[in-house]
């Protein structure tokens, strides 16, 4: 199957006065096919939210591709945009919204967006599990797990053909966390669009994802099939992450530790940018930098 | 020392926030209170020092050892909270002052609760950093908080809650503005100081993964109300009252398992 989203070796780097350039995203390469779920998951500070927005438009490229349906996606100006078929839910629905304007309204936008003159906002708000009558109140009348059912409804209103998900149930409550990521997945597959879900939350993604990536200071390190990654992680870091989730199995056992911190972005180590953290670091990853996938480790070099 | 919360009643404004709440802590134990965001459990933790919100009415009774805390005067309060008693907040980038530099705010309840001069109050700083596992803790003294990152700021908040040897310690969702590579060493942390200096935790958390690391028992809240306690294993494995097990089933992995 053609793929749907295609970023090919994306840079995207951070200029302000003063300071050294950040490259937060380092030459990532990652794929969505239409009606696929990926998961994106690394620390913070790792580039996960940068390189959503750069599929966005919202941040500038500086060296790679980004293609969509086989276009550019070009960055995102003050003029009518045309390139509508990607849609984002943020991670804040608090300050996602418009708090002076009805919901029903701010899904309107949506659906004007996508001359979608037939389906009614209220008609949206039932897909997301909402009453219809809610379409005419405002948002601080919602809770947050409400506000970001609105805000997939209003994602939903524009019929994209990619829905981005940047964090978009860490602002929840845990009990509403699960709902709200496994309705984003329902509503993307039913409508046959691609969903890139970016969480540091691994559970979650584990729950939803049919694939994921991992990404280490602004490179995608391990990329396969949920299952696979989860039951045989290959790449050290992937490892280390996910022994790091604490089991709610009642046994009381202590969660392992990833010694150090990740490394500024502005200068990071040489060779492999998960050297100086790993525990099965060998000489040469300290020299030379694993450039190819799907695990991108010196020990899982492709024959 | 124990600490024992019982009857606990809070209401601000005429709504009851707390409806009884009962909770002991003791010393060398950590216990974990779980519940859902507005069940009450970051205002028992607040009721407890006394930094509950203004026009609240509070009814029961925490009693620290002999003391009882609630119908204490502001004056001997004060000396309870901060040297007998301290807290850990959600998030560092927010609790730790931003223009007064780690040592300032290490030091300076040190030097009013135990009296000490300004070199002793360094020496002991400098050690408590190395404790709480900052690397170079001498440099590290004069440094900003923005010189460091998110888990290293909470090991510096709890190096601060720790700095006057209190007998209890509230940390409210310590690890919950955390990554998991991270929240793993903040836990085990935790968990090494309760073990090594003996300190009664109240660990108040939302994620029942981080509950059942570290908790030695575990009390679950809903609406102002303690509806199951009891150790760990017996109330994460086989939960008796409804509302855990239908917080245990909520959880991304529960239908996995």
């Amino acid at each position: 199957m053609t793929s749907l989203l295609t970023i090919d070796d994306l840079v995207v780097e951070h200029r302000s006065p003063g300071r050294p350039v950040v490259r937060a995203v380092a030459g990532a390469s990652l794929t969505v096919r239409p009606g696929e779920v990926v998961g994106l998951v690394g620390e913070s500070g790792c580039g996960k939210s940068t390189l959503a927005r750069a599929v966005c438009g919202l941040n500038p490229v500086t060296a790679g591709s980004i293609d969509f349906d086989g276009q550019p996606v070009t960055p995102l100006g003050l003029r009518r945009r045309k390139l509508t078929g990607i849609q984002m839910v943020f991670q804040d629905p608090y300050a996602s919204l418009n708090p002076r304007r009805r919901v029903g309204d701010q899904i309107a936008d949506g659906l004007r967006t996508a001359r979608d003159t037939a389906t009614s906002p209220a008609d949206l708000l039932e897909r997301v599990g909402l009453p219809r009558e809610f379409a005419g109140r405002h948002p601080h009348e919602f809770s947050g797990g409400q506000r970001q059912r609105i805000a997939i409804a209003r994602a939903l209103a524009a019929r994209p053909r990619l829905l981005i998900g940047d964090e978009p149930i860490s602002a929840l409550d845990a009990s509403a966390q699960a709902q709200v990521a496994r309705l984003m997945r329902d509503l993307a597959v039913e409508s046959g669009a691609g969903l890139l879900f970016i969480s540091h939350d691994l559970s979650v993604v584990r729950l939803i994802a049919d694939r994921i990536a991992v990404m280490y200071l602004g490179k995608i390190v391990e990329v396969g099939d949920t299952a696979e990654v989860w039951a045989n992680p290959r790449h050290p870091y992937t490892r280390a992450l996910l022994a790091a989730i604490p089991q709610p199995d009642g046994l009381g056992v202590l969660p392992e530790e990833l010694p150090g911190d990740v490394p500024d972005p502005a200068s990071p180590p040489s060779g492999c940018r998960f050297n100086p953290r790993c525990p099965l670091v060998m000489d040469v990853c300290r020299d030379k930098e694993p450039d190819f996938g799907p695990v991108a480790c010196w020990l899982h070099e492709p024959k | 020392m124990t600490l024992d919360i019982t009857g606990l009643r809070v209401s601000i404004g005429g709504k009851e926030i707390l409806r009884g709440v009962d909770l002991r802590l003791q010393a060398g134990r950590v216990h974990g209170l779980a519940g859902e965001s507005g069940s009450g459990k970051t205002m028992t933790g607040l009721a407890t020092l006394g930094l509950l919100p203004h026009g609240a009415r509070t009814t029961g009774s925490i009693r620290l050892g002999e003391r009882e805390l609630l119908t204490l005067p502001p004056k001997e309060l004060n000396q309870v909270r901060g040297g007998r008693i301290a807290m850990v907040f959600q998030d560092p980038a927010t609790s730790l002052h931003p223009m007064l530099t780690i040592g300032t705010q290490l030091t300076e309840h040190m030097r009013h609760h135990l009296r000490l001069g300004k070199a002793e109050a360094k020496a002991r700083a400098v050690e408590l950093l190395g404790k709480v596992r900052i690397p170079g803790p001498e440099e590290a003294y004069g440094r900003f908080p923005h010189q460091f990152s998110g888990g290293m700021r909470q090991r510096i908040a709890i190096a601060i809650a720790l700095a006057c040897s209190p007998e209890v310690l509230i940390a409210d969702e310590p690890t919950t503005a955390l990554d998991v590579t991270v929240q793993a060493g903040v836990l085990r942390l935790l968990r090494g100081l309760c073990d090594e200096l003996g300190l009664a935790v109240l660990l108040v958390t939302h994620d029942l993964g981080v509950m059942s690391a570290v908790a030695d028992e575990v009390s679950v809240m809903k609406d102002g109300l303690v509806v199951e306690s009891g150790p760990r294993g017996r109330v994460l494995r086989e939960p008796e009252h409804p509302y855990t097990r239908a917080l245990l089933d909520s959880l991304p992995d529960a239908e996995l398992r």
